[in-house]
């Protein structure tokens, strides 16, 4: 959760909206479908859509040439909302996304963003110091893995399809789901595998 | 304007980062990081073209430019890090120039 809003915030919005909607940009009934599609948006939706291109080579193809495509495959309305794109990690290259200017998150598939990840300290480390930023996660990348830090600067809203974990042969999309959290769409974590997993 | 202009980069082209720096010349809106200035990179594919921010954020006519993303060694632009990790990064065009540096024959 951010700081409740300042009540001259609360001002200044109520006379933006009523300015909007006096000129007929914007009706109430847009701004309660559009806040009913980003409560209901999670990185539930980016996990489902990870678990299928695991399990289903034509829809890992469609994921990665068209991501808003790929979401809207899966249910999940695209109207309006910045273009996806979806970088695949590959044995030897990890990537990791942030956004050094803003917080430009894909919340469309993703939701709210957590709060570290609009972090000054985030923003500013993770393309300085990418590997110690991981470490901190816990996210140690083998000596032959290189890291690609995707800083989504402009138009595009970006998530990671991570390498299915050894050991998930066979697996329901349910059960790779739950591998498939929050932080490993963003790239800061890696989808644990079932024995370490079972360790814990 | 033409609602989709033609790349002026393909795939592969070196590029360099404009070494501009407008928000010491007064109120700006630009999306390219200031890590980024001066800085050369690899055109890794042309992701479009987008009403450019730098107008839109303060109501005026944005004609679309052509969106890169552009890829950049990571050690260089902050003097850490290790060799082989990189940066992508989207960049609009009116930010790049052709790579100055030339191979030696």
């Amino acid at each position: 959760m951010s700081t409740p809003a300042r009540p001259q915030s609360l001002a200044d919005l109520e006379a933006l909206v009523a300015a909007l909607k006096a000129r007929g940009i914007v009706t109430e009934e847009e701004l309660a479908a559009r806040q009913a599609q980003t409560d209901r948006a999670s990185p539930e939706i980016g996990a489902r859509m990870v678990a299928r291109a695991w399990t289903d080579p034509a829809y890992r193809a469609l994921l990665l040439s068209d991501g808003a495509a790929a979401a809207e495959a899966m249910g999940v309305s695209m109207a309006g909302a910045p273009p996806l794109g979806v970088l695949e990690d590959t044995a030897g290259r990890h990537h990791v996304i942030v956004c050094t200017l803003c917080s430009c998150y894909p919340r469309a598939v993703l939701g709210y963003p957590p709060h570290w990840y609009k972090s000054f300290a985030y923003r500013a480390r993770v393309v300085r110091e990418p590997r110690a930023v991981l470490a901190e996660w816990g996210t140690t990348l083998p000596d032959n893995v290189e890291v690609r830090v995707v800083d989504s600067t402009a138009d595009y809203r970006w998530m990671v399809l991570p390498l299915r974990p050894a050991g998930t042969e066979g697996w329901s999309e349910e059960q790779l789901m739950a591998l498939v959290t929050r932080d490993v769409l963003v790239g800061v974590a890696l989808p644990v595998p079932p024995r370490a997993a079972a360790a814990e | 304007m033409t609602d989709t202009p033609a790349p002026r980069f393909a795939p592969g082209t070196r590029v360099t980062v404009r070494d501009d720096w407008p928000e010491r010349r007064g109120p700006c809106h630009i999306r390219t990081p200031h890590y980024l200035r001066g800085r050369p990179g690899t055109v890794q594919r042309v992701l479009g073209a987008f009403a450019n921010p730098e107008d839109l954020a303060f109501g005026r006519p944005a004609p679309k430019r052509v969106l890169y993303h552009v890829l950049f060694e990571q050690p260089p632009l902050f003097g850490e890090g290790r060799p082989g990790d990189d940066v992508l990064v989207e960049v609009f065009e009116h930010w790049l120039e052709p790579a100055a540096e030339r191979q030696a024959a």
